[in-house]
């Protein structure tokens, strides 16, 4: 048995540590370290209320208005303020602009790139996706960053500026679109779905998110043209479905909530089974066992974040949730499993679990929805109807904010006294996913994916390890915060 | 006089992330119309390592580190984005590079005095920012301030090897402009230390405040305020807007193809300063006796309050009622 460490993790959001123990030229068993701690929930503490507004989103440069999202949905739970109508259409169209962008940033300039490492070089399929989606040279980010800057003035329409803006609040957005804005913001969507139809899929959106069998999806992609198909030759080619399985419940929130309901129910689906149960939020419980924290409470609602660099065993920042006790998946994969997309459910029941290849395609369907979606909203918002209703100062109370973030479950847990934050807790979906192990020895879903990757001569290089760590996307900046 | 090129062509930037929240990266990428990859290369600057997009990971990024540490590779333009922080303790272990047991802070101290330029990439790595916030649980600072007070981790006296002290792009996140204007200066060596002002942000974007071309000036003007989030009227006298005193040209350039705070229908908080996170109650103006706390920058306080009761009882009646409302509700015609 031999040991290495890998490490720094580029093309991610933040940096992480692994520490694999290799046996046999397969990985044995896996630590992953959250390497970064600033101490916002400390920050949090003792500020009046509404400053979450402007302090959480600046967690995360990549999902902070996930974060704002979850910072008014957990003020609203202290009021019970409810925006009007088009405040939630207009934050719901921001937030899936900014799950998109995230998406096709992940796809782009953090997971393609490592199938263009020289490490390939013998695959027929080489040259082409060299030229393609080689890390800063290849041609493919001179169309999708130039298509992500274009959709991202939905932020400038809506939101004033993206990253961190305070136009989200608990009632509802600050701004109220004209109409020369409403035809503006169904232009740049527009603009992004022809993008996505041209450059991504090579193929119109709804018969994208019509596919409802593995049979039928790869049967229409086969001889297409399009950077989602270039992937999909490549995961043939190396086997992605049998890479990174992961066979944990997955959970999710639930995302885009309005008057009419989720657009992604809530809930958690077991793969093994086909089911999917209510989401029990006193099943919520983190843990810091192996953690630089101290103990407090495991419960979120009454919980602290007291940093302890010198704790004996702690090998990261990160705490570690658990739902019934045990360790969860999030993100888009368990977003759609739970959502009930049959595509979805259909390829990771063929894996008896996820995997590299379910999560990518996931987060590829998934900006084709939202796409469309975020069309309808645009359409549908009403002019002569108000944005935003004032909303009462929260004074005493505890509320949890839950927002589904482009990579999963986010929550925000708040007690107030006197108008000013007692406690502030925040569960990021990377918390979830790169969890450590708990005080039981139970390993996280990253650490429990990488066990058996194989890793022969390339040991710490091996590019195996990439894809599976870069395939939940993860934001190590919201992991531990 | 002709051109002069200090850095010869690649010009060698190296990018770090520090106690970072990503964001600044997250705002250069949407830069370029052909994307930000060609737009760096147009002004021949090559990306020796960037923690969002190159290719190299794990020991190959340390391989990187090295070379420049020992002489091997030229570092033209090191970029440090988000703060530095040196807790606990001053052992900096609050932010390890992974692989190994070196800090953010070792690293960047040994980094910056090799640097042809050293640039802090927003408010964090400029001042603090975010992270230093009270109870500053991590000992966060910037790479040549903590707060206001010049010093930092680098410390007053630092020079990098071009002389110059550190660029503060700051902003949080400093708009995508800010960013590739300052590299693009910086590459063609058209930036010198008087085109800094007082705290090394660039004049450029800091000799401006964010008030200059806010789409409400006509509500400043006559004092016709917002009570409410969302009503189009100024936010200076009640919703907590600092942009009268706050640098920079968020008003004259489009965010996301045309949005900034106040357009956006919330307060400036003030983002691009040393000490921006210390505000509370950041939608509420402090006020004495009814007067705000902190009037424009620059302009005698006698004379505000004089102006602002004069053109309060001018202010004409389109302007009063639209500054309440979320929409235009009276619109311009001539006066009688």
């Amino acid at each position: 048995m031999s040991r290495i460490i890998v490490g720094p993790f580029n093309r991610v959001e933040g940096d992480l540590e692994l520490t694999l123990d290799i046996e046999d030229g397969r990985v044995a068993s896996g630590r992953v370290a959250a390497t970064l701690y600033r101490g916002f929930e400390q920050i949090l503490a003792g500020r009046p209320a509404s400053d979450a507004l402007a302090i959480a989103p600046r967690i995360c440069g990549i999902c902070s208005l996930s974060q704002s999202m979850a910072a008014a949905a957990a003020l609203r739970g202290l009021t019970g303020a409810r925006p009007p109508r088009n405040g939630e259409l207009a934050a719901n169209i921001a937030h899936a602009a900014e799950n998109i962008a995230d998406h096709l940033t992940h796809f782009y300039l953090f997971f393609m790139p490592d199938f263009a490492r020289d490490f390939y070089a013998d695959r027929e399929w080489f040259p082409a996706v060299r030229a393609r989606f080689k890390a800063v040279e290849g041609a493919a980010a001179g169309d999708a960053l130039p298509a992500r800057a274009r959709l991202m003035h939905v932020m400038g329409l809506i939101a004033g500026k993206w990253p961190h803006s305070l136009a989200i609040q608990p009632g509802g957005v600050t701004r109220a679109l004209d109409l020369g804005e409403k035809m503006r913001l169904i232009a740049v969507l527009g603009e992004f779905r022809s993008f996505a139809e041209k450059t991504l899929f090579g193929a119109p959106l709804e018969q994208v998110v019509e596919l409802t069998t593995p049979e039928a999806f790869r049967a229409f992609f086969a001889d297409g043209q399009g950077d989602f198909v270039g992937f999909l030759r490549v995961a043939a080619s190396l086997r992605l479905s049998a890479l990174g399985k992961c066979a944990l419940p997955l959970l999710s929130f639930g995302a885009y909530d309005s008057a009419t309901g989720f657009l992604f129910a809530p809930g958690v689906f077991d793969a093994r089974t086909g089911e999917t149960a209510p989401l029990s939020e006193q099943g919520i419980a983190e843990d810091v066992a192996f953690s630089f924290l101290r103990e407090t409470s495991p419960n979120p609602a009454l919980a602290l974040t007291i940093p302890d660099a010198d704790r004996e065993n702690a090998y990261s920042w990160s705490k570690a949730p658990r739902l019934g006790g045990q360790p969860a998946e999030t993100g888009a994969v368990a977003r759609q499993c739970v959502a009930g997309d049959p595509l979805i459910r259909a390829l990771v029941a063929e894996t008896g679990g996820t995997s590299v290849f379910s999560r990518v395609v996931a987060r590829a369907l998934e900006i084709a929805r939202l796409t469309l979606a975020a069309q309808a909203w645009a359409r549908d918002l009403r002019l002569d109807e108000a944005f935003y209703a004032e909303a009462p100062t929260p004074v005493h109370g505890t509320a949890v904010g839950r927002v589904e973030a482009a990579r999963g479950a986010l929550g925000h847990w708040i007690s107030v006294e006197k108008g000013l934050i007692q406690r502030y807790q925040i569960v990021a979906p990377t918390t979830w996913n790169f969890s450590p192990r708990d005080a039981a020895g139970v390993a996280g879903p990253l650490e429990q994916a990488l066990v058996g990757v194989e890793v022969g001569e390339a040991g710490a290089k091996a590019p195996a390890i990439q894809h599976v760590v870069r395939s939940f996307d993860p934001c190590m900046v919201c992991t531990a915060h | 006089m002709g051109i002069s090129r200090s850095f010869s062509p690649p010009i060698n930037l190296l990018w770090l992330q520090a106690g970072s929240c990503g964001g600044c990266a997250l705002s250069a990428l949407e830069h370029g119309a052909s994307g930000w990859f060609a737009e760096l290369k147009s002004f021949g600057i090559n990306l020796l390592w960037h923690p969002s997009v190159s290719e190299e990971t794990g020991s190959e990024v340390h391989a990187i580190f090295e070379a420049i540490e020992s002489g091997a590779k030229k570092l033209d333009i090191l970029c440090v984005e988000g703060s530095i922080l040196r807790g606990p303790n001053g052992s900096g272990r609050f932010n390890r590079m992974a692989g190994g047991e070196r800090s953010l802070l070792d690293l960047v101290r040994a980094l910056a005095p090799l640097a042809g330029v050293c640039v802090a990439v927003g408010t964090c790595a400029a001042y603090g920012g975010i992270p230093a916030s009270d109870p500053d649980p991590t000992d966060a600072c910037g790479l040549q301030y903590d707060g206001g007070e010049s010093g930092g981790v680098l410390g007053r006296d630092y020079r990098s090897r071009k002389n110059l002290p550190v660029i503060n792009v700051a902003g949080c996140a400093p708009h995508p402009g800010w960013i590739m204007e300052t590299l693009q200066a910086l590459a063609s060596s058209d930036l010198a230390e008087n085109d800094l002002d007082a705290l090394g942000r660039p004049k450029f974007f800091a000799g401006h405040l964010a008030h200059h071309g806010c789409a409400r000036n006509e509500f400043y003007e006559f004092k016709a305020s917002a009570k409410v989030l969302s009503e189009r009227g100024c936010m200076m006298e009640h919703l907590g807007c600092k942009a009268t005193q706050a640098i920079g040209d968020c008003n004259q350039r489009a965010w996301n193809g045309g949005g900034s705070c106040t357009h956006g229908g919330f307060a400036c908080i003030s983002c691009t300063s040393p000490g921006f996170e210390a505000t509370r109650n950041l939608h509420v103006t402090p006020k004495i006796a009814g007067i705000p706390v902190g009037l424009p920058l620059d302009m005698p306080k006698a004379w505000f309050i004089t102006l602002a009761a004069l053109s309060k009882s001018a202010t004409p009646e389109r302007v009063r009622k639209n500054a309440e409302a979320d929409r235009i509700v009276v619109t311009p015609r001539r006066g009688k």
